[in-house]
């Protein structure tokens, strides 16, 4: 039964984390065009520093750095008396009432919060490869189509709103796709995170089975539930790809891209 | 203890010489970074082999997709599909779990259980489809120039191959193919964690590094070496496949080298 709701969590955490991700990019593209120096800094930086370092080791670290970081502003927040410093040793201290979520706090809090740092973590290193797409996207769009806006009068802002963005979409679109792509197979990492996800529940229900602990009694059945969520997921790609396909085709309508001029000769 | 001493107990732990245990108190940045270099043995292990089998394979692969045989591109379509299509994280999970199933019937899959062999099998499979695509790739925009030049020498067959089609897809696909390259060291990192047991505590730089987060409740120390260690990988590997590529392109004029720019993907 827990298998089904993992599914249902990796799903959740898909559909938070795409459109978080995706303003977490937003804004580092966006302020990584700013004309304002430190906006213009931070939005650089965010991108080459995330993009920059490999792999899961950003997972590990963000998952703790922000948990440590939450607890440390609320321990300054509620204990203002606390004197002692928070690395005791080998040990990271706060007062208890600054601990998130609180000791005394239900079984659920507790796999919420992890959650939602998990949720927090795959969008802050994901939004930065969405940073980076927009960012390029943003450039792609022809120069002379928002030289012509500004020329009918538009001010900055209805440029951004009314011809930079909507057509920034097609150009965006094969990098966005691929990066749904990588956060769809980046989700059994979840697992490392410590949320009990389809790979925990894969474990646990294939290991081996005696009859003194359950009515079903099985052997090593792990093979069969991993070559299961290896078909899950291969299916999941391959409806992306069909569903991205079709978003494709109805942005390009009209564009004045290499693909937008078949179409058009296409219906003619 | 001085840190010349930790060096010679420490520095070749991951395979099994030196110290026995690990630290268990006292944990200075000399032992951590120590230790998480040791553990880079295992990744750059992982990574040269199974990029240089890989890149057998996936020449094969991307001559089969382009075959006109039904047979052998239906085949390594297949291949590619699976590989790319699912995350390697699971790929472990269910590599391990297979293996430890044939081991049971086939005692001569033994050695398979371990990470060395095990791991080292899924890594190459793995990125011969990654690697197999790019070639496919780089195959089918061979200009047909170069294909027709080498017809009017009399060049066909196998001769025919291996002096203009082969050279000419690596020169074509080899920026994708240092990408691809750095990210399979980066996806070394996962080994451990997918199913794979460190027996003996000899493990990866990530598990290093995740040992010394567990035990310090502090990841603002092991990340960053950890990360460190990686980002001077990623410029070996950079200059290594820089030096592969100005070779490769030596008959052209020097101006018109392409560029390979550093362009990760985080997971796979």
């Amino acid at each position: 039964m827990n298998i089904y709701f993992a599914v249902g969590t990796v799903l959740l955490l898909l559909a938070i984390t795409a459109p978080t991700a995706l303003a977490f990019g937003f804004g580092g593209a966006s302020a990584a065009r700013s004309s304002v120096a430190p906006l213009r800094w931070i939005g650089k930086a965010y991108i080459s520093i995330v993009r920059g370092v490999p792999d899961i080791a950003f997972f590990l670290f963000f998952v703790i750095a922000l948990d440590q970081m939450f607890e440390y502003i609320r321990h300054r927040w509620k204990c203002p008396e606390w004197t002692d410093p928070v690395y005791q040793g080998n040990d990271f201290v706060v007062c208890t009432a600054a601990k998130l979520p609180l000791g005394s706090a239900p079984q659920w809090q507790h796999e919420t919060y992890g959650f939602l740092l998990a949720v927090l973590t795959f969008s802050i290193v994901f939004g930065a490869f969405a940073a980076n797409v927009l960012f390029g996207a943003m450039r792609a769009v022809p120069k002379a189509q928002l030289e012509t806006a500004a020329a009918y009068g538009m001010t900055q802002r209805q440029i951004n709103r009314r011809i930079l963005i909507p057509q920034m979409w097609v150009y965006a679109l094969p990098g966005l796709s691929n990066l749904w792509m990588v956060l769809i197979k980046a989700t059994p990492l979840l697992f490392l995170l410590g949320v009990e996800d389809i790979v925990y529940w894969a474990r646990e229900l294939g290991g081996i089975k005696t009859p003194q602990f359950t009515d079903y009694p099985h052997g090593d059945w792990r093979m069969w539930y991993f070559g299961a969520l290896l078909v899950f997921y291969l299916l999941f790609t391959k409806v992306s790809e069909v569903v991205l396909d079709r978003i494709m085709a109805r942005l390009t309508r009209g564009q004045a891209t290499a693909a937008g001029e078949a179409q058009r000769k296409a219906a003619a | 203890m001085s840190c010349a001493q930790t060096i010679a107990d420490y520095a070749f732990r991951s395979i099994g010489y030196g110290e026995r245990l690990l630290p268990r108190s006292d944990f200075t940045l000399c032992k951590q970074f120590t230790l998480i270099g040791s553990g880079m043995i295992w990744n750059i292990y992982f990574g040269v082999l199974a990029m240089l089998i890989g890149f057998v394979i996936a020449t094969a692969v991307a001559v089969g997709k382009g075959s006109s045989n039904r047979l052998t591109r239906k085949a390594s379509e297949w291949f590619i599909f699976i590989f790319r299509g699912s995350p390697l994280f699971i790929q472990f999970f269910f590599a391990y779990f297979l293996f430890l199933e044939l081991k049971t019937v086939f005692p001569i899959f033994s050695p398979l259980t371990a990470a060395a062999w095990g791991a080292l099998i899924v890594l190459i499979l793995n990125t011969a489809a990654y690697s197999g695509e790019i070639f496919y790739g780089a195959l089918q925009s061979i200009p047909k120039g170069d294909i027709e030049a080498a017809d009017a020498y009399g060049l066909s067959g196998w001769s025919r191959f291996k002096r203009i089609t082969w050279p000419t897809m690596l020169r074509l696909g080899w920026p994708a193919y240092t990408n691809e390259a750095i990210f399979l060291f980066h996806a070394t990192t996962l080994v451990f964690f997918a199913g794979f047991p460190a027996r003996q505590q000899r493990g990866d730089a990530l598990y290093y590094a995740n040992y010394f987060a567990d035990k310090t409740f502090n990841p603002f120390i092991p990340y960053p070496i950890l990360a460190a260690y990686f980002i001077l990988l990623t410029l070996i590997v950079i200059w290594v496949f820089g030096r592969a590529n100005t070779r490769l392109n030596r008959h052209l004029p020097q101006d018109a080298h392409r560029k390979i720019r550093y362009r990760p993907q985080l997971l796979r």
